[in-house]
């Protein structure tokens, strides 16, 4: 018995099933008492998560650095807006389109990223943050321009009752999008793939000599990240129901970057801490900038230059970000435990 | 690895108490109107305070804040003093819906009022409109906000650009006949509503380029040197102050010197004036480059002093905004902030966000205020000023030239003189 259960408890498809239910048992609960803004909040949160949570296993796991995940959630975003708009897709299929174009546009960017690496990689990526936003101003009938293009908001389901907000549904639908990002990468961490992945970060060399294939693991770790990335990007044209140019700028590169390493690279306890950065910190920020009575062409600035200053304080005090923080207060926990033990 | 899968769960705990504990203001709320309570009305509007538009663009809402001030301190509507919360969404699309969402939701506005930008303020319509928030006065000419029927909750204010663009060009048909014109527009509805308004004015055959340009661009150079090169002789602008800017530093550097056409949303002396300055790293000083631009204009200029209206509004400036310089951009939020406070008491003492709409719907058409032109509202057109006045660019000013002229957004509504007077503004300065 004992044993079963600990073979249950040792099963990382098992482990992961687990969290995700518990997740989504919290965010069931928690998204009924939250207010409609609230709800859109967790929904912005839940489309981060999925780009963040990809970003960081690529550079945490597989130890490559891109600075174009912006323009890749603005892949996945056109993708889904445009076979809902013009196609007449469901979300459902809308977003799985999305995750799978944007993966394969990851591809080619991977596999020649696979050839790069360090300072390189990073050039090369955001070559591909800064020019694919361009294309939409580019072709402007097909792509909307800086106008960009609009979708409906997607309808909510009948039985879930008339007076569940469409904020709330919002969220759900994103929340399940984090989710599915989540138990994947659980998964792929703790397997051979991962393990594979990681052999390639510390040491190509010796992993070659191992006979893992390189060049192969490198460019699938990009393609499952840009998986991810499409996701969160679609799942952001649902919430905003809307995919526009100015949302996909270089700033969501270098914020996605900034939210991994604030929320501790590698780690997807770490992706969540930093998506909910992001969506918190540029309002308190702003709030912040409010309360002090300063002229108006300073007030409007200050937020960006706090955020600045919040994030060269965290990585001063916490270079391994908040998760990093965190890990090391519980670390002293089991140590009592063992003691008692 | 454990201890890993259990910080994760206490991390989704802390994260949902985290959002949990910001949702409990909204309970406080009690008053059945949101944003109304016995002393107060509270709008919230997006602006564009950095970005492409915001010079010249940031001085619109607080004026609109100062009106108000001054309205407060005169009592305010029914005792109910009028705030206005600024959100800056820097002209993006994007954040125009984040903001507007946190106005509803989260600041419970009673309604939105002069939401700046067509490429902005389109993404909101559809959700102010299901959720019946008053949408009031849209600071954009779009023809899009005027469809009663379909978005009832949504008004516009200032004449739309395919009125202007009629306007502009019938004057262009009959001062410049013959001439070469060139067109140089913002790519949204904005742009193409103004080109709309020439096409159906200027003969097709005289028009030899047509030059879209993406807000967020950064150079005209192309778009200039087309025109240039088709030889155009006159060249209209629908374009924001920044680009009329650069187009004329563009010009000028290419030793092109046509008769200009501007929208009067692109064209504010010292705005424009500010940014070649700046553009050009203090080379071009004043307003040389655009000197003798054709424009127009639906309120009194504002470097006409002697107006009574202009005359009210920098009093008001200078007490309640005193560090903005009074042009077309402050006149333009204090005329808007007046025609919302005459909304406002049309609507009653038992303010509703419905019978503000009906308020408009039934009175908006008589109105009178600043405007050279009476507004066009009923229930089915919510479209604001139906005509404007051309005028000239002068050495800094701008001076009304010929008559004010009345038209309708469709080709077949006819040019025609409007020959009402102007009132006068009420004794202190506030409508009843």
């Amino acid at each position: 018995m004992s044993g079963r259960t600990t073979a249950l408890r040792e099963s990382t498809l098992a482990r992961a099933l687990a969290l995700v239910a518990l997740a989504g048992l919290v965010i069931v609960i928690v998204s009924g008492r939250l207010s409609a803004y609230d709800n859109l909040e967790l929904g912005y949160g839940a489309y981060y998560f999925a780009a963040l949570a990809g970003l960081t296993i690529l550079i945490g796991l597989s130890g490559q650095v891109s600075l174009g995940h912006g323009a890749l959630m603005a892949v996945g975003a056109y993708t889904a807006t445009l076979l809902i708009a013009n196609e007449g897709w469901a979300e459902l299929p809308a977003i799985v389109a999305a995750v799978v174009v944007t993966a394969a546009v990851g591809f080619p960017v991977g596999a020649a990223a696979s050839r790069l690496s360090g300072p390189y990689l990073a050039g090369a990526t955001l070559a591909f943050a800064v020019g694919l936003p361009a294309l939409a101003d580019k072709f402007p009938t097909l792509l909307g321009g800086e106008n960009g293009l609009i979708i409906n908001p997607p309808a909510t389901p009948s039985f879930l009752g008339a007076n569940f907000s469409p904020e709330r549904w919002e969220a759900w639908i994103a929340c399940i999008g984090a989710l599915v990002v989540l138990f994947v990468l659980f998964n792929l961490k703790r397997s051979g793939v991962g393990r594979s992945m990681r052999a390639v970060r510390d040491d190509e060399i010796a992993a070659a000599l191992c006979g893992l294939p390189v060049a192969r693991t490198k460019t699938l770790a990009f393609v499952i990240s840009a998986g991810c990335a499409g996701l969160g990007g679609g799942l952001l044209a649902l919430v905003l129901q809307l995919a526009a140019p100015g949302a996909f700028e270089f700033q969501l590169s270098l914020d996605l970057l900034t939210g991994v390493v604030l929320g501790g690279l590698g780690s997807l306890t770490g992706a969540l801490w930093g998506a909910g950065l992001l969506v918190l910190l540029p309002g308190w920020a702003g709030d912040l900038g409010h309360s002090l009575s300063l002229s108006s062409n300073v007030q409007d600035n200050l937020p960006l230059a706090i955020y600045g200053v919040v994030l060269i304080v965290a990585m001063l005090v916490w270079p391994t970000g908040i998760q990093g923080a965190v890990s090391r207060l519980i670390s002293l926990v089991p140590t009592n435990r063992r003691r008692r033990g | 690895m454990k201890v890993k899968v259990r910080i994760g769960v206490a991390a989704i705990a802390a994260m949902a108490v985290a959002v949990g504990c910001g949702s409990l203001n909204l309970a406080a709320a009690s008053s059945s109107v949101p944003g109304v309570t016995a002393t107060s009305i509270t709008f919230g509007t997006h602006q564009p305070l950095t970005g492409p538009a915001a010079p010249g663009y940031d001085e619109i809402a607080p004026a609109s804040q100062a009106f108000f001030d001054y309205v407060n301190a005169h009592g305010g509507v029914y005792g109910r003093k009028i705030h206005l919360i600024i959100k800056n969404d820097e002209y993006d699309p994007t954040l125009t819906v984040q903001v507007v969402h946190q106005l509803v939701l989260q600041d419970n506005v009673f309604g939105i009022f002069e939401g700046l930008g067509t490429p902005t303020h389109t993404k909101v319509v559809g959700f102010l409109n299901q959720n019946k928030i008053p949408d009031m006065f849209v600071a954009s000419g779009c023809a899009c906000w005027d469809a009663g029927l379909k978005q009832p909750e949504t008004f516009g204010w200032q004449p739309n650009y395919i009125i202007e663009g009629k306007i502009l060009g019938q004057y262009i048909k009959q001062h410049f006949a013959g001439e070469k014109v060139g067109v140089i527009y913002q790519d949204d509805d904005f742009g193409t509503g103004g080109l709309t308004g020439i096409k159906d004015e200027v003969p097709a055959a005289s028009i030899v380029s047509t030059q879209p340009y993406q807000s967020g661009a950064t150079s005209l150079a192309t778009q200039v040197t087309a025109i240039k090169s088709a030889g155009a002789q006159v060249v209209v602008e629908f374009t924001v102050p920044i680009y009329t800017a650069i187009a004329a530093l563009t010009s000028y550097t290419l030793g092109y010197s046509p008769q200009l056409v501007v929208s009067n949303v692109g064209i504010d002396p010292t705005t424009v004036g500010g940014l070649l300055k700046s553009i050009s790293k203090g080379t071009a000083s004043g307003t040389a480059l655009i000197n003798g631009a054709i424009t127009d204009g639906y309120l009194p200029s504002f470097s006409n002093t002697t107006n009574p209206w202009i005359k009210l509004f920098m009093k008001i400036k200078a007490k309640y905004d005193a560090s903005a310089p009074f042009d077309g951009n402050v006149e333009y939020g204090m005329a808007n902030a007046y025609t919302l406070v005459q909304a406002l008491e049309a609507a009653g003492k038992d303010l509703t966000r419905q019978g503000l709409v009906d308020a408009v719907n039934k009175m908006g058409h008589t109105f009178t205020g600043p405007g050279l032109v009476p507004f066009r509202y009923t229930t089915a057109t919510h479209g604001g000023y139906g005509g404007v006045q051309i005028a000239k660019l002068s050495n800094g000013d701008i001076n009304a030239i010929g008559p004010v002229l009345e038209t309708g957004p469709t080709s077949t509504s006819p040019i025609v003189k409007y020959t009402g007077k102007q009132p006068a503004p009420p004794a202190n300065g506030i409508p009843s």
